[in-house]
């Protein structure tokens, strides 16, 4: 099915399923401890061993010697994979840094070996026998100091501008000109990497953990140079992926190869330590704004350039991506330029880009509505879009209310509290101060398929290589699948995140959603259709209610037809490409800093959502909040510390790298705009889960400069960073 | 984890002389410190003699008002005893502030006291670290130190004691009572319970070889307000930046002890003598000798601000 | 020892550092690791009997097994989560005695006629738990990975509240607890949820304490 023009009504218009607010249909499962994650499935395998890897000592160079003697002696032990003793696998379409074999080493924790033993203590004990003799190289660690030589990722400079930035920017009565750096970031899942592979013959089956089930496929394929086809790849249930587990990492690879050697099939978890140096980041960035306005607020000139770095030939974190479609402004320019760095693999995180993106952008913003002495909420509304993407003006855009988010949002927040002067409310010891920022993220959408199976009891199963990653999509699909073939939600199934099953758009760049359920909603039509055929009806003129189909002046029971079964997958057209699909948000936020201390505490978080029709409110919502929880990690405490002379990452484990705990977060609350997007899909809906943490992340910032009157443009913004600036003690 | 005998010792006197007997013995109690570094082979014991069932989990009244604590008693039953919270409130504030709910549930008095630091370079077993490897070098020194200490620190090695409940028991003038594999029994002030690093900083206490802590004994209570107050970078469930424990009397003097500063919880006499001229003088005392690195500096003013905001808070009313 | 094993060679780094005694030896720990490998040769197993959610387990184990990898592993008990192995994120929380405790950093062999409670023991599917059934209504989770250790902390803190475990924000540490947000908050904060889902878990233990 093609969706080759904007929507027009159609049954989700008058839904009773679709847009309610739905308790997950997996709940039960995961609140009981019985949804299986891919570390847990050794029962659906017989007799597993058990792997473990060993990491590389060191960020840069190679192995002289690996002796393994040791291990290979030690109890329950089975197999001893060497990277000395393998060659390279291959790369992937999606994996950069190399994932296992060859001597040389890119990265800290590359894996080097792997023990396959009976037992778990087993093969850890002996992971730890393994002798490895190492030459180190030097490498380039130090983002600041390797900027300067920063090039697109191709070589070239991205840059584009629109105008002349450089006369506007002169000519320009206020300006804002400011630096700003964000550090690494990890995805931190709560379930580790983890995959059981097992082998018959030539057939590989990966139960693993994985956001995108075709390309994992397609990936390892690639890696181990065997047909796609005789790999399958299953995840019914991630732990958290974040953009973490979008590509094949080392525990999927070296399971696999584990299992061959062995004989056996063999299960294979990151150990946490390991995940941070191992598997991707969030690339550090630095940022630089220039801002010109006219004194009524009006945006002249807008200037962002973004430097990060990754491994050789890989993008970097581009935090210019927002801004070409937030604000107006005739004259622009945008850069983004990537520099090399020994570091780990950057890749993408959770909104990569705009995440960082906006906790540049829009600290710049509250430093121009300051020095225009204007406030930040009408700065934003007076520089908002219209009809065409400022930076990009031959692109409509499809549907956009981002003024009623700030209007309606700085209402139900009080913004009109705020003090304009920083610094000056206070409660006994707390500072107190309020920020504003506007969020935006595409939605897109990918060519996503589904099966729906109706059989003769009236249940309808779905099946689709979809993965629900925490976001809901087995009950916004199990909720299509009901709306469109007009059952209650109790009698849909639904199975997610097995290769067998038709391809999905998978999750990922929050077109998860909107793709997904468009795919299942084709094949749902594909089935009507067939039903159609069998009974002798029109099924796209027929509605599918309670059970009962009605064409016409015929009504059948829905089972009529007995046992049907259709796939069908939604591909979306060229319309869509002279259309910006964003969404788009208002986040505000309130802070209490510690006069003494300089502690932070976030009191009060809210985001004013336009995403189109909300599927499910109840599930987006905590998309929305999971969001901002992990924008206040970024805003005030987390960093992957570069160790610079030895070219890792220092801090590599839960309690170093510090994430959010539920102390740090208050009550959080959502709204959601009544709106529809008829170019995004059918069903008029968009994701949400990065749209979350587009902005909060600026908010704080904003609201804590509002607390102390000292603005930190180096993220996280630490105590250590402001206290000899905190106002004097009363 | 490298694979270990097990035992499960019958009487303190009984533990002791086990671990003397077996080469490579450890204690294991709660266990919550020992098995994280034993996962990491940091710790690489060949035989763990199991103390937690050895009773000592009775928290006594002394003949001189005091309590008599054993080594067993968890963190949250020792902060949660109707005496502590009333006479020692210093201490129940630290225990809450450390850890979670669950590990403060398993950890034990003694254990607490003998909590290793929490550096990532000690972590690391990739890296050089003079407390893992005598001699091999210390990676924290020009590398990621902010968590790391600032006073009483070396050459050889600036990590921290990291815990919170000994900061309290310093203010305390809390007692360690051992008995040693010989049936010795001995009281050490936990003044110098914890060492300083100095060049050998793989010795951190002051325990010998298969010595193990029966009891901690706090004197009688010394009245006063008690604060607890420990600075992080997120709200729970992390270690301290900084941390102040203080008593504090009516008509300004009092006791006070730093952590996350030091290898040990950080309390000079010339520095509590200082508390009646205010965070500054105190600090100034107390940080005299410090030698921070350009990532940890802030501890300082920090601890000054932390003091200076638990100063502030003058007792219209006397706590608890 | 690890340490010899995996050393960079170069260690200009630490020197640059300012140390001057890095230099020295690792050479000593090869011979200590070739005895402790000689001595490894048979794993110590004990055996060890397990309440686990009322049912009585008699097992044989690695001395090195924990009570998390125990459940896991050896019973199938899969409920409880292994999320860093390490203390550091709350996802093996279970109750031993009626406490919670981290199963991670736990051996088996300690917990010798222990009472061990579960998720699969609080709940099933079908007969939720009362706080279960509060996760499920107020969306108090994402992924679900760290979901199991955070109901079982949950039920555990309520029963914390109601003994008066005071916690670091109890203002009155003489008075009686209160399931305030804010004393919720603080004491879960041993759980971590990467998803974020700490606002709905809040709401969801609120609608349980108010009964």
């Amino acid at each position: 099915m093609k969706f080759d023009s904007p929507a027009g009504d159609n049954l989700f218009d008058r839904s009773r399923i679709v847009g309610k607010s739905t308790s997950r249909i997996d709940g039960p499962r995961k609140t009981t401890g019985t949804a299986p994650y891919a570390y847990e499935r050794g029962d659906e395998v017989a007799n597993p061993a058990y792997g473990v890897i060993l990491g590389a000592a060191i960020a840069k160079g190679r192995i002289r010697r690996m002796d393994a003697r040791d291990a290979r002696r030690a109890p329950g032990v089975l197999s001893v994979l060497l990277a000395t003793e393998r060659k390279p696998v291959g790369k992937s379409d999606w994996n950069l840094a190399p994932l296992f074999g060859g001597p040389e080493v890119a990265h800290y924790h590359q894996a080097v070996a792997l023990v396959v033993a009976e037992t778990f203590e087993q093969a850890r004990a002996a992971s730890n026998m393994i002798h490895v003799d190492y030459e180190r190289t030097d490498g380039t660690f130090d983002l600041a100091a390797a900027a300067p030589a920063a090039e697109g990722a191709d070589g070239n400079q991205d840059r584009s501008t629109l105008g002349d930035f450089d006369a506007a920017f002169a000519a320009a009565p206020v300006k804002v000109d400011a630096r700003y750096t964000t550090p690494d970031e990890s995805h931190a899942m709560m379930e580790p990497h983890a995959t059981i592979a097992m082998w018959e013959g030539d057939k590989l089956t990966l139960l693993t953990s994985n956001q995108m089930i075709n390309w994992a496929k397609t990936a390892m394929g690639q890696i181990l140079d065997i047909p796609a086809e005789n790999i399958r790849v299953d995840s019914p249930f991630v732990g958290g992926g974040f953009g973490g587990k979008l590509f094949i990492r080392s525990d999927a690879v070296l399971a696999a190869l584990g299992a061959r050697e062995a004989g056996r099939p063999v299960k294979v978890t990151l150990q946490r330590p390991l995940m941070f140096n191992n598997t991707t980041h969030r690339h550090a960035t630095m940022q630089h704004l220039r801002i010109g306005a006219e004194a009524d607020g009006r945006i002249t000139a807008i200037a962002h350039e973004n430097w990060s770095g990754n491994i050789t030939g890989e993008e970097g974190e581009d935090g210019t991506m927002q801004t070409p479609k937030l604000y107006t402004g005739a004259n622009r320019m945008t850069g983004n330029y990537v520099t090399q760095l020994d570091l780990p693999e950057g890749n993408a995180m959770r909104a990569p880009g705009e995440a960082v993106g906006h906790m540049a952008l829009e600290v710049a913003m509250d430093e121009l509505a300051e020095a225009l002495d204007m406030d930040p909420v009408e700065l934003r509304i007076r520089n908002d879009a219209q009809d065409r993407v400022p930076g990009e003006p031959s692109k409509r855009i499809s549907d956009r209310h981002l003024t009623r988010c700030l209007r309606e949002g700085a209402d139900r927040f009080g913004w009109s509290a705020r003090s304009v002067v920083p610094g000056r409310m206070r409660e006994g010891r707390w500072l107190v101060g309020m920020g504003v920022a506007a969020g935006y993220r595409g939605g897109p959408t990918q060519t996503s398929g589904a099966r729906v199976r109706l059989g003769a009891d009236g249940k309808v199963a779905v099946e689709t290589d979809m993965t629900d990653i925490g976001t809901g999509s087995y009950t916004i699909i199990a909720q299509t699948a009901a709306e469109s073939l007009g059952v209650p939600l109790e009698r849909v199934s639904v199975e997610l995140g097995d290769s067998g099953y038709p391809v999905s758009a998978g999750s990922g760049g929050q077109w998860g959603a909107a793709s997904s359920t468009a795919g299942v909603y084709a094949a749902c039509v594909n089935l009507r259709r067939a039903i159609g055929e069998k009974l002798n009806f029109d099924a796209d003129r027929a509605e599918f209610v309670d059970g009962e189909i009605r064409a016409g002046n015929q009504s059948f029971a829905l089972t009529a037809a007995g046992e049907m079964s259709a796939d069908g997958k939604m591909e979306f057209g060229d319309f869509k490409d002279d259309y910006d699909v964003g969404t788009y948000a208002a986040h505000f936020a309130e802070v209490g800093v510690d006069a003494y201390t300089g502690e932070t505490q976030i009191r009060r978080m809210l985001a004013v959502c336009d995403a189109g029709r909300i599927l499910n409110p109840l599930s987006a919502r905590s998309q929305v909040i999971g969001g901002m929880v992990m924008a206040a990690g970024a805003t005030l405490m987390e960093e992957l510390a570069v160790d610079k002379r030895f070219g890792f990452f220092a801090n590599h484990d839960l309690a170093t790298y510090e994430v959010p705990v539920h102390a740090d977060i208050p009550h959080q609350e959502v709204l959601f705009l009544d709106t529809l997007d008829p170019i995004v899909s059918p069903l008029k809906a968009k994701g949400v889960g990065e749209l979350g943490i587009c902005g909060p992340g600026a908010a704080i910032a904003n609201a804590i400069y509002n607390a102390i009157g000292v603005r930190v443009r180096d993220y996280p913004i630490t105590l250590d960073k402001y206290l000899d600036r905190l106002p004097e003690l009363a | 984890m490298q694979s270990f005998t097990y035992e499960r010792a019958q009487t303190p006197a009984e533990a002791a002389k086990a671990a003397a007997e077996r080469e490579n013995a450890k204690f294991i109690a709660g266990g919550t410190n020992l098995l994280d570094l034993m996962k990491l082979e940091i710790e690489r014991p060949t035989h763990l003699i199991d103390v937690g069932r050895l009773g000592l989990k009775e928290i006594e009244d002394t003949s001189d008002g005091g309590l008599r604590i054993g080594t067993l008693v968890s963190n949250t039953a020792l902060s949660a005893h109707p005496r502590v919270r009333r006479d020692y409130a210093v201490l129940t504030r630290a225990i809450q502030a450390g850890a979670s709910g669950q590990l403060r549930n398993k950890a034990t008095t003694g254990g607490n006291l003998l909590q290793r630091t929490r550096c990532p370079y000690f972590y690391d077993t990739n890296m050089p670290c003079n407390k893992r490897q005598p001699g091999a070098g210390c990676a924290a020194q020009g590398g990621y130190s902010r968590q790391l200490g600032v006073v009483g620190v070396s050459d050889s090695c600036i990590a921290t004691y990291p815990g919170d409940m000994a900061v309290a028991m310093r203010v305390l003038d809390a007692v360690v009572e051992t008995i040693a594999p010989d049936g010795t029994e001995r009281r050490i002030p936990i003044a110098d319970f914890h060492r300083l690093w100095g060049d050998t900083p793989h010795i951190e206490n002051a325990l010998q070889p298969g010595e193990l802590i029966t009891h901690v004994t706090l004197p009688r209570p010394i009245g006063g307000r008690h604060v607890y107050r420990k600075v992080r970078d997120r709200a729970s469930y992390a270690f301290a930046l900084v941390s102040v424990a203080a008593v504090l009397q009516p008509d300004g003097r009092g006791r006070v002890a730093f952590g996350g500063v030091a290898p040990k919880p950080w309390r000079m006499p010339e520095a509590d003598a200082e508390l009646p001229r205010g965070a500054k003088a105190v600090v100034g005392r107390a940080f005299a000798d410090a030698r921070p690195t350009e990532h940890n500096r802030f501890k300082i003013a920090l601890a000054q601000r932390a003091l200076a905001g638990i100063l502030s808070d003058a007792p219209a009313q006397q706590e608890g | 020892m690890s340490e010899a094993r995996r050393f960079p060679v170069s260690r200009r780094g630490v020197i640059a550092g300012g140390t001057a005694s890095v230099a020295a030896a690792n050479l000593p720990w090869s011979d200590v690791k070739a005895q402790q490998v000689e001595r490894s040769v048979e794993p110590p197993s004990v055996s060890v009997s397990l309440n686990i959610n009322g049912e009585e387990r008699d097992l044989e184990l690695d001395t090195r097994v924990t009570l998390l990898d125990a459940l896991r592993e050896h019973v199938g008990l899969t409920g409880t989560k292994k999320g860093c192995d390490h203390g550091q994120c709350g996802a093996c929380t279970v109750m031993v005695n009626g406490e919670r405790v981290n199963s991670c950093l736990s051996l088996a062999v300690m917990h010798e006629g222990d009472e061990i409670t579960t998720i699969e023991g609080l709940g099933t599917p079908d007969a939720l738990h009362p706080m279960q059934a509060a996760f499920v209504k107020h969306d108090g989770y994402q992924c679900g990975y760290c979901t199991p250790g955070q109901i079982c902390s949950a039920v555990a803190v309520l029963q914390e509240i109601e003994r008066g475990i005071p916690s670091h924000v109890t203002d009155d540490l003489l008075a009686d607890m209160q399931p305030t947000n804010m004393e919720m908050r603080e004491r879960m904060s041993g759980n971590i949820c990467r998803c974020g889902a700490y606002s709905n878990i809040a709401e969801a233990m609120a609608d349980v304490a108010e009964g």
